[in-house]
C-alpha cells in the first residue's frame, strides 16, 4: 500500500477547526456573519438551513475558496486565514463538492487517483502503477463498506449513492481529517440517502471531523452529533444533540414565528379552511 | 500490499461477461470493419492483396493513420485541430522555400520546421484556453492563415506554387532515406513511413493507457472541470495535445515531401476532416474522454485500404468520398450503441 496518509488522526473528540464568530461580506454585501461552531475528530457537525441561507459561503470559507472577512478560523489552535484550496487539503481538510469532481466516462480505479497518480520507474519509463492503483481502490473502498463488483466499469455506471461514496473513500485515502460534504443527499432518493448516511457514520467512526451540509433534518438527526443552523445569514446558535429534538430543528429550519406570519397571510388570502392553512397551523402547534 | 493481499476475491467479478470486456473497448467496431473492408476488396480486385498492392494501401494509411492517431488523442482531449491538415503542406513547403530559396542546410531546416509547426501548435492551444473559444473555431483561422501564407508566401518567392528542384539540394540523399525510403521484405516494398506509423501508434497507446498524462487526457475530455478541481494540470495537457498534432503534421509533412520531393501549396488542405473521420471510425467520441490510438490507427487503415482498393477495381475514384460519409454515419451510430451497451452492460 502507498503511504498517502499525511496526517495523523487525532483522537476523539479533539477540536481540529473551531470557528468563532467567523463572517464573509462581498463588498456591502453581508453573505454571512457571526458563525460559531467546532468540529471535532470523530464527530458529525451538522450545517443546516434552507436554500440562501449561507451553507455555501460557509463552505467556501473552510475549503479555502474564499477567505473570511470577520471573526477568527482556529484550526488546531491556530489562527488562520485560507486563501487557497490546495492550503485546506494541506490542513486535511477535504471537501467533497455537489459534482463530486469525477470523470463519468473513466474507471473508477483512474477516477480514484485522478491528479494524483502514483507511478513507478523513472524519466521516459514513468509509468502508473496500475497494480497498486486497481488494488488502493479495492481496499479503500471496501474499507468504506462499499463493495464494488469490478473497479474497471467507468465510474458513471454507478449509482449516485455509491459515487458518493468513492469521492468520500478518495477524500479519507488522501488524508483528510476533516470532511467536508456539500449535500450529499440533495439529488438522492430515499434509499440512496440512506446509503450515503452509513458512509457518513463509517467515516465519523475511523476518526474523521465530518461537516455534513443539508437543507433535510431527517438526514441530519440520524448522523449529527451538533447541529449548526444558519439563517440568512445568520447562525441561529448551534446545539449538541442531546439538547435538541428532530421537531426543534424542522421548527426552527422553517423559521417559527415566520412560518406563522406567513400562515396568517394565507388564511387572510385562502381562507381558514383551507387545506394548506391547517396544515400549516398544525405544524406549528406541534 | 499485505492488505489487499487478504482481500475476499469477490465471486461476482465472473459476471462482468468476456463480450462485455470485449465491446467495452473503442477499437472493437473498427477491427470489425477493417476484416471487412480486406475481405472485400481481396474478392473484387485481385491485384489487392499482391505484395505491390499491399505496400501500396500500406503506404498511404500510415501517413494518414500518424495524424488520425495524433488527432485521436487531441479528440480525447476534448478538441479539434482543422489546421492540421494544412500543416502537413506548410512543413514541407517550409523546408522546400528555406533549401532551395535560401540555401539553408537541409538538416538544420527540418529541425526549424519541427520548431515552427511545435510553436503554432502550442499557440493553438495558449488562444483556446485563454479565450475560451471552442478549437473548432481557433484552429479554422489558424488552417486559413496558413493556407493564405502556402500559398502567398511560395508564389512570392518561386513565381509559382510548387517546390522545384529539392534533390538537388547538398545532403538531400541523408535525409531522404528517414522520411521517404522504403524497405525491401520479399518483392514487397513497404514505406518507413509505415514504421513512423508503427511508433506513433505505440507510443500513442503507452501515453494514453499507461502515464499520468494520459489520465490527464482522457479526464480534460471527460469533464474539464473535474479534472481541474482534482489537480490535473488542464493547461499544460491541451499544449501538449495540440502540439502533438503539429508535430505529426510535420513529420507526415516530411514524409510527403521526401516521398516525392515536392511539395505544392495545396498539399494536405482538406485532409483535416479524413483525420477525424478516421478517429470517429476508430471509435473515439466527438465530445472528448473517450477512444483509442489504435482504433483511430484501424479507421486511416479502412482508409487507405479503400482509397486503393476503389483504384485496383477499376472504379471512379470518386466513389471514395461517398463511402466514407456512409461510413462515417455509421461508425457514429454503432459508437453511440456501444457506448450504451457498456455504460449499461454488467
Amino acid at each position: 500500500m502507498i503511504e498517502q496518509q499525511t496526517h495523523e488522526l487525532p483522537p476523539r473528540g479533539t477540536t481540529i477547526i473551531e470557528a468563532r464568530g467567523v463572517g464573509k461580506s462581498y463588498g456591502s454585501v453581508l453573505a454571512l456573519s457571526e458563525v460559531s461552531t467546532t468540529i471535532n475528530a470523530g464527530e458529525v457537525t451538522c450545517v443546516l438551513g434552507d436554500n440562501g441561507a449561507g451553507k455555501s459561503t460557509f463552505i467556501k470559507i473552510m475549503a479555502g475558496a474564499h477567505p473570511h472577512t470577520d471573526g477568527v478560523l482556529l484550526i488546531d489552535g491556530e489562527a488562520r486565514n485560507l486563501s487557497s484550496p490546495r492550503e485546506a487539503l494541506d490542513l486535511g481538510i477535504a471537501t467533497v463538492f455537489q459534482d463530486l469532481a469525477v470523470v463519468p466516462l473513466m474507471p473508477v480505479w483512474r477516477n480514484f487517483f485522478l491528479g494524483s497518480e502514483p507511478t513507478k520507474g523513472f524519466g521516459p519509463m514513468r509509468r502508473l502503477d496500475v497494480a497498486t492503483m486497481k488494488a488502493a481502490t479495492r481496499s479503500e473502498l471496501i474499507a468504506m463498506g462499499i463493495d464494488l463488483r469490478d473497479v474497471d466499469q467507468p465510474i458513471g455506471t454507478l449509482s449516485g449513492g455509491e459515487r458518493q461514496c468513492v469521492a468520500i473513500a478518495r477524500a479519507v485515502h488522501f488524508g483528510a481529517r476533516v470532511l467536508i460534504l456539500d449535500e450529499p443527499t440533495a439529488a438522492l432518493g430515499v434509499k440512496q440517502s440512506g446509503v450515503v448516511l452509513k458512509y457518513i457514520a463509517k467515516a465519523r467512526d475511523r476518526g474523521l471531523g465530518v461537516v455534513f451540509i443539508t437543507h433535510n433534518p431527517h438526514h441530519a438527526y440520524p448522523v449529527g452529533d451538533r447541529f449548526m443552523l444558519l439563517r440568512r445569514g445568520r447562525s441561529m446558535g448551534e446545539f449538541p444533540k442531546d439538547e435538541v429534538s428532530m421537531d426543534d430543528l424542522t421548527s426552527m429550519m422553517a423559521g417559527g414565528t415566520e412560518l406563522e406570519a406567513l400562515s396568517q397571510e394565507l388564511q387572510e388570502t385562502l381562507g381558514a379552511d383551507s387545506g394548506i392553512v391547517r396544515d400549516m397551523q398544525a405544524e406549528l402547534r406541534a | 500490499m499485505t492488505a489487499t493481499a487478504a482481500l475476499p476475491s469477490d465471486e461476482r467479478l465472473n459476471s462482468t461477461s468476456r463480450r462485455t470486456r470485449v465491446i467495452r473497448r473503442p477499437e472493437v467496431g473498427a477491427f470489425g470493419a477493417a476484416l471487412a473492408v480486406l475481405v472485400f476488396f481481396a474478392v473484387v480486385a485481385e491485384q489487392f492483396l499482391t505484395a505491390e498492392g499491399v505496400g501500396t494501401w500500406l503506404n498511404s494509411a500510415s501517413r494518414f493513420g500518424i495524424m488520425a492517431v495524433a488527432v485521436a488523442l487531441l479528440m480525447i482531449g476534448g478538441e479539434f485541430d482543422l489546421s492540421a491538415g494544412v500543416m502537413t503542406g506548410a512543413t514541407g513547403l517550409f523546408v522546400g522555400v528555406v533549401t532551395t530559396g535560401y540555401g539553408l542546410n537541409i538538416w538544420l531546416a527540418v529541425v526549424v520546421a519541427l520548431v515552427v509547426a511545435l510553436g503554432i501548435g502550442a499557440l493553438n492551444a495558449v488562444i483556446v484556453m485563454r479565450t475560451g473559444l471552442p478549437s473548432f473555431i481557433v484552429t479554422l483561422g489558424t488552417f486559413f492563415v496558413l493556407q493564405g501564407l502556402d500559398l502567398a508566401l511560395v508564389k512570392l518567392v518561386y513565381g509559382q506554387v510548387a517546390i522545384q528542384g529539392l534533390r538537388d539540394v547538398p545532403y538531400y540523399g541523408s535525409v531522404q532515406p528517414w522520411f521517404g525510403g522504403s524497405l525491401s521484405i520479399g518483392n514487397a516494398r513497404i514505406a518507413v513511413s509505415v514504421l513512423w506509423a508503427l511508433l506513433v501508434i505505440a507510443l500513442a497507446t503507452y501515453i494514453l493507457l499507461r502515464t499520468r498524462a494520459g489520465n490527464w487526457i482522457f479526464a480534460v475530455g471527460g469533464a474539464q472541470i473535474s479534472a481541474r478541481q482534482t489537480g490535473v494540470p488542464v493547461l499544460r495537457t491541451k499544449i501538449g495535445l495540440f502540439m502533438g498534432t503539429a508535430g505529426a503534421g510535420w513529420l507526415v509533412g516530411m514524409i510527403s515531401l521526401f516521398q516525392s520531393s515536392t511539395a505544392q501549396s495545396s498539399t494536405g488542405v482538406g485532409d483535416e476532416f479524413i483525420y477525424i473521420i478516421c478517429a470517429v471510425v476508430g471509435g473515439c467520441l466527438l465530445t472528448g474522454g473517450y477512444g483509442s490510438a489504435v482504433g483511430a490507427a484501424l479507421g486511416a487503415l479502412i482508409y487507405g485500404m479503400t482509397r486503393q482498393g476503389v483504384v485496383y477495381a477499376g472504379w471512379d475514384s470518386n466513389w471514395l468520398y461517398v463511402f466514407l460519409g456512409v461510413m462515417l454515419l455509421v461508425a457514429v451510430l454503432i459508437n453511440n450503441w456501444i457506448r450504451t451497451k457498456a455504460a449499461l452492460a454488467k
